[in-house]
């Protein structure tokens, strides 16, 4: 919100620099975004009057004497312009002097001729014609003769002022106006404010009759209009360009600008309807007819639904409510009679309408705020007594007001100042209190130790006592609030559940295991399940659509993480980062059924990425490991098709028979595909594990139990076998188990392959472990185990002893 | 007799002084201290000595067979330190070149800010809570206050997967999903992934945050101060203060922005703090009045205080990260910045 310090400055008496008002507006809860000094870039630039002008020969230069007042009487300065003339008074920057953009004037000499600085056209002051006349010309800025040489220019121009720009918070849309704002600087300044004028004469009875209706009172709980004859177009007054051209508008004329000053001024947005366009002299608001036409003022049609509020003519849309009037009945230069609008439309209904068209404006901006019930009033007022002022036209007595019937009487709060009090938990004096809110315009009637307060019209966001607070607290000052440790809050039980602490411990485990944590976007697209060649029938496939996202590369909640990790570890190798551990923890997105209708699963994942030269499966499945043995849980690795994973170097993950991942190399057809240097994926290693955390901890048993140690020492048998190239370790593991319930433990010590062994051959050295809880394993208890374990592995797998 | 022995201990001392290895030294004790060694074959000869100057002679057989011994010790010592030391050396290392284990990971640093915030609050007797992401229009709007009409609730800020559910826009929904499954006194904190569909240099559609619920009886805008003071200071040092300053949210009422005093300047004015001397962290304030009656709570027994941090903004301040795109590349030399 862009408010003039000049025009602050007509509503309240501001004594105050204009850095000092906006420490004074932060301190009430107005930041000022930004405060720019119109006078900014400006220096040594002051009123010059030229003396005399001689020609340069065979130059476009003139050389003038410009009496400069205390800065010199005879300074030399040498122009292109040609609109001078002996007797102008322009601006003139001296040497060593300063222009907007940084630019610098010095002495120099010019086609042979020392000038001592410019004269100054009104752009290279930064002016156009609406904020001083004059500025627009083609030449210097000619300044009026009542002008004192050597006075400084920002002063004769009106540059020195300046403009805040002020974030408005979204339960304040009253001050989206200068006047909004003079409110709160009266108020923080404890000055009296004064009101802009409203008062006129209807002097002129309606010539003919004009009908205004309001079928959709939801959308327009207020529609006020007054109709004004003879209208005549001009020019509007300098003050009324300047207000406009500060704000950063363009004088258009007197009739649009005051329907635009009324806006800034405030609040309420205008419109007027050329009563000559309007079939039936007939204004009806209501929901548009599904597949009704209109054209905008800016020429574009649009097809509207029920959704449009639309003001219509007796046959059709004239204008989209609160965003734009329509080509057919706007005004003109033929124009003579308008019906002038001031109306309230709900905030939704306008965004809804200036989104889905695409169409916006000031008013649709200033409604999307929200204006409340009782400014149409006064903006109404306003604009007629400027158009009684600016004599653009005949006020009649034809007037209109619809309302939604509720009534227009300010809000009621009783309450008590304790409550106030209790709010904040301080002890704010009452009388303060009372002083505070009658400067924001509230009343306040003390009885008996109960407090009626009586809201201000325009604002619509107080209901009830902590809005008070608020109000009391933000012009008291929140220094006043003395900091307190719950002094009266219980004593509870706070930290981390057991759930929220495995999960830490998960991660600071990978952490330990050289894994770095990534964070990646809940989203991605159908993109990224193509990357991992998932078949359009795969569960994974039934992704969760956004139906407004914000492109399709986000489009999708995503239904595993690997696709995230596999750019994450390609982002990387781009970067020459060749090597490296990830892990991400996060949910993925299940939905019972699609389209959703109901809340889908978030189901808690847990992701490993691995890259590098020094890392094969056997790196990834010691992680796989070592998460198991965090949890106390144990996994088993059978061979799964997966279309992303290496056929022939993966895993799927199970445990207590249970499946809980996946994870292996990436398949050698999508590395192939992946958007690196060639050599890049001929040499890398990329691993990717999925697995279900969720799953995971389904699978751990209850409270942790001590196991007695045995009191038997174990028996421990290496044995040798020999076995078909094909036979994997982990079948040998099971036999052996299988085969006498005194294995304890098994484990691989030693692969030899060579020719003594014969082709296709492998030699595989177990370790095993022989116990007995009960009982010392005897020499012969662990060769007759022995015997059926090599038994069991000869008959079952065709295994020998080597 | 005596001449024999003189001379033998002129060579073994000779013969001592050239040991030089393991090998000599054993050649050495087998020439002279071994069983069949000279100084034990004297005592052999010592029959033909006159019975009368045996225990004279023997004493100084003995003595020699003494002395041999400790030469011999000592110059066993010194081969076996030559050899140490001579092993040692053709062992040593380049002790300068990479380790071989793979160094420790580290956890993201919007974990670790998580973590800190949560210790922190934890002391103070906060339960975490951890809602789901994807919610219904009536615990992220409607029951929080947010108007029917509010801009938030806007296709253009909120990405929806149907017309009632929708991804999270704030951690506040987890004030009401509390509300609903206790009742006062309340502690807790809420710390989640969030999304809005906004994405630019300053803004990620997806970002984190942290919510703080506080309902007890008496609880008020001092409460929320003296709390936030607290955890300011642990996280940023014990000399930062905070600042409340009027603002608005839907579910608090009185709202406030809160800031901190710049913990790199300490008010002297820098570009962290926009030469302002304070940074804005954190909004707040006095739950609003509705909310608690949303969630079937008494307004008149009973008032709460709440607030909502950004992570990735502390995050950001806490390590000096200027580009909030970073925490979502997971560019492995930024990731190995931030151990615990």
């Amino acid at each position: 919100m862009k408010v003039p310090f000049s025009w602050l400055k007509e509503f309240v008496e501001i004594d105050v620099t204009a850095q000092e008002l906006e420490d004074k507006l932060f301190s009430c809860g107005f930041e000022v975004e930004e405060l720019t000094d119109l006078s900014a870039g400006i220096d040594k630039v002051v009123v010059g009057k030229i003396t005399a002008i001689e020609k340069q020969e065979g130059t476009h230069l003139s050389k003038c004497v410009v009496d400069c007042g205390e800065y010199g009487h005879e300074i030399h300065i040498s122009t292109g312009a040609d609109n001078i003339f002996v007797g102008a008074h322009v601006p003139a920057a001296l040497d060593g002097s300063t222009l907007p953009g940084g630019v610098k004037i010095k002495k120099r000499v010019m086609q042979g001729v020392e000038s001592n600085g410019m004269l100054c056209s009104g752009a290279e002051l930064g002016l156009n014609d609406d904020l001083y006349p004059g500025s627009d010309v083609y030449g210097l800025l000619i300044l009026p003769e009542d002008t004192t040489p050597g006075e400084d220019i920002c002063k004769v121009v009106g540059l020195d002022d300046y403009i805040f720009d002020i974030s408005i918070t979204a339960n304040r849309p009253d001050c989206q106006s200068v006047l909004g704002i003079a409110r709160e600087v009266a108020a923080v300044l404890h000055k009296p404010l004064k009101m802009p004028a409203t008062d006129y004469v209807a002097k002129l009875d309606a010539d003919e009759p004009v009908s205004v209706q309001v079928l959709a009172p939801d959308l327009c709980p207020r529609y006020m209009a007054h109709y004004v004859r003879n209208i005549r177009m001009g020019e509007s007054p300098r003050w009324m360009k300047r207000h406009l051209a500060l704000c950063g508008l363009r004088s258009i004329s007197n009739v649009v600008d005051i329907t635009n000053h009324t806006l800034l001024e405030i609040g309420q947005p205008m419109h007027a309807f050329d009563l000559n366009k309007v079939k039936g002299r007939s204004i009806t608001v209501r929901r548009a007819h599904p597949g009704e036409k209109i054209i905008t003022l800016d020429e574009k049609e649009f097809t509207l639904t029920e959704n449009n509020l639309v003001i219509c003519d007796a046959e059709k849309p004239v204008a989209l409510a609160g965003v734009m009037g329509g080509a057919n009945s706007g005004m003109d230069e033929h124009t003579t009679s308008l019906l002038f609008e001031c109306a309230t439309f709900a905030r939704d209904s306008v965004r809804k309408t200036s989104r889905s068209l695409g169409q916006s404006s000031d008013s649709s901006a200033r409604y999307e705020k929200g204006v409340d019930r009782y400014s149409p009033e006064l903006g109404l007022a306003r604009a007629l007594h400027l158009i009684q002022q600016l004599d653009c036209g005949d006020i009649t007595t034809l007037e209109f007001d619809c309302t939604d019937g509720r009534p227009m009487e300010r809000k009621v709060i009783v309450t008590t100042p304790e409550k106030i009090c209790g709010v904040l938990g301080i002890d704010v004096p009452a009388q303060e209190m009372i002083d505070i809110l009658t400067r924001l315009d509230f009343t306040v009637e003390a009885k008996d130790g109960q407090w009626t307060v009586r809201v201000p019209l325009y604002r619509e966001d107080v209901e009830s006592y902590p809005d008070l607070a608020e109000e009391v607290i933000r012009e008291y000052g929140y220094d006043h609030i003395v900091p307190t440790f719950l002094k009266t809050a219980a004593v509870t039980n706070g930290g981390l559940n057991a759930d929220q602490k495995r999960v830490l411990k998960v991660k600071r485990l990978l952490a330990g295991q050289g894994f770095y944590e990534a964070s990646t976007l809940a989203f991605y697209s159908q993109a990224e399940l193509d990357m991992l060649h998932l078949p359009a029938e795969a569960p994974a496939r039934k992704a969760i659509r956004i139906l407004n996202p914000i492109s399709e590369n986000l489009s999708i909640m995503r239904t595993l993480l690997a696709p995230s990790m596999l750019n994450v570890i390609v982002d990387n190798l781009k970067k020459g980062n060749n090597a490296g551990r990830l892990f991400e923890m996060a949910p993925v997105y299940l939905a019972k059924s699609l389209p959703l209708t109901e809340m889908p699963e978030e189901r808690q994942t847990l992701c490993l990425g691995v890259f590098g030269p020094d890392e094969d499966f056997f790196t990834v499945k010691g992680a796989v490991e070592a998460l198991g043995a965090a949890l106390g849980l144990t996994f088993s690795y059978v061979k799964e098709a997966n279309p992303w994973l290496h056929p022939g170097i993966s895993a799927a993950v199970y445990c207590k028979e249970v499946r809980v991942g996946v994870f292996g190399k990436l398949a050698n057809e999508i590395n192939a595909e992946l958007k690196i240097a060639k050599d890049e994926k001929d040499s890398q290693n990329i691993y990717l594990a999925e697995l279900d955390y969720a799953g995971l901890v389904s699978c751990i048993e209850g409270e942790l139990r001590y196991k007695p140690l045995s009191p038997f020492s174990p028996v421990k048998r290496d044995l040798a076998l020999v076995c078909d190239e094909g036979i994997a370790c982990g079948e040998i593991e099971e036999t052996i188990r299988k085969a006498s319930p005194l294995v304890t433990d098994v484990h691989l010590f030693d692969v030899y392959r060579g020719k003594n062994l014969g082709e296709g051959k492998k030699s595989m050295a177990f370790s095993l472990v022989l116990e007995d809880a009960a009982a010392e394993v005897s020499a012969e208890q662990a060769e007759r185990a022995v015997k059926k374990i090599l038994g069991n592995l000869k008959f079952k797998l065709g295994i020998e002893m080597r | 007799m005596q001449a024999i022995i003189d001379e033998l201990a002129k060579q073994a001392e000779e013969s001592l002084a050239q040991v030089s290895s393991k090998e000599t030294l054993a050649s050495f004790w087998q020439e002279y201290l071994s069983k069949n060694g000279k100084i034990p074959a004297l005592m052999k000869n010592l029959r033909s000595v006159a019975p009368e100057e045996r225990p004279a002679m023997g004493k100084v057989i003995n003595e020699l067979k003494q002395k041999v011994q400790a030469d011999y010790d000592a110059a066993s010592a010194r081969v076996n330190a030559a050899e140490l030391a001579a092993r040692n050396a053709a062992e040593a290392i380049d002790i300068t070149l990479p380790a071989k284990n793979r160094p420790v990971g580290a956890l993201h640093p919007l974990t670790l800010v998580r973590n800190q915030i949560i210790d922190t609050f934890s002391g103070m007797g906060f339960e975490i809570f951890e809602g789901p992401e994807i919610e219904d229009d009536d615990h992220c709007f409607t029951r929080l206050n947010v108007p029917k009409d509010h801009p938030a609730r806007d296709m253009q800020d909120t990405f929806y997967l149907s017309d009632e559910l929708l991804l999270r826009t704030q951690t506040s929904t987890g004030q009401i999903r509390t509300m609903d499954a206790k009742k006062p006194p309340i502690k807790v904190l809420v710390p989640g992934r969030v999304f809005r569909s906004d994405s630019d240099a300053t803004h990620s559609p997806m970002f984190h945050q942290m919510e703080g619920l506080v309902v007890d009886k008496g609880i008020t805008l001092c409460d929320l101060q003296g709390m936030l003071d607290v955890f300011v200071q642990q996280l940023f040092g014990s000399d930062v203060r905070t600042r409340l300053r009027p603002s608005y949210f839907p579910f608090t009422e009185p709202s406030v922005e809160v800031d901190v005093s710049c913990f790199e300047c300490h008010g002297a004015g820098c570009s962290l703090c926009k030469h302002t001397g304070w940074i804005e962290v954190l909004g707040g304030g006095v739950v609003n009045r509705k909310v608690l009656e949303n969630c079937g709570i008494d307004p008149e027994v009973y008032s709460g205080i709440a607030f909502g941090i950004g992570i990735e903004r502390i995050a950001m301040l806490k390590y000096g990260i200027n580009n909030i795109g970073l925490m979502f590349e997971n560019d492995l030399r930024f990731l190995k910045q931030f151990q615990e």
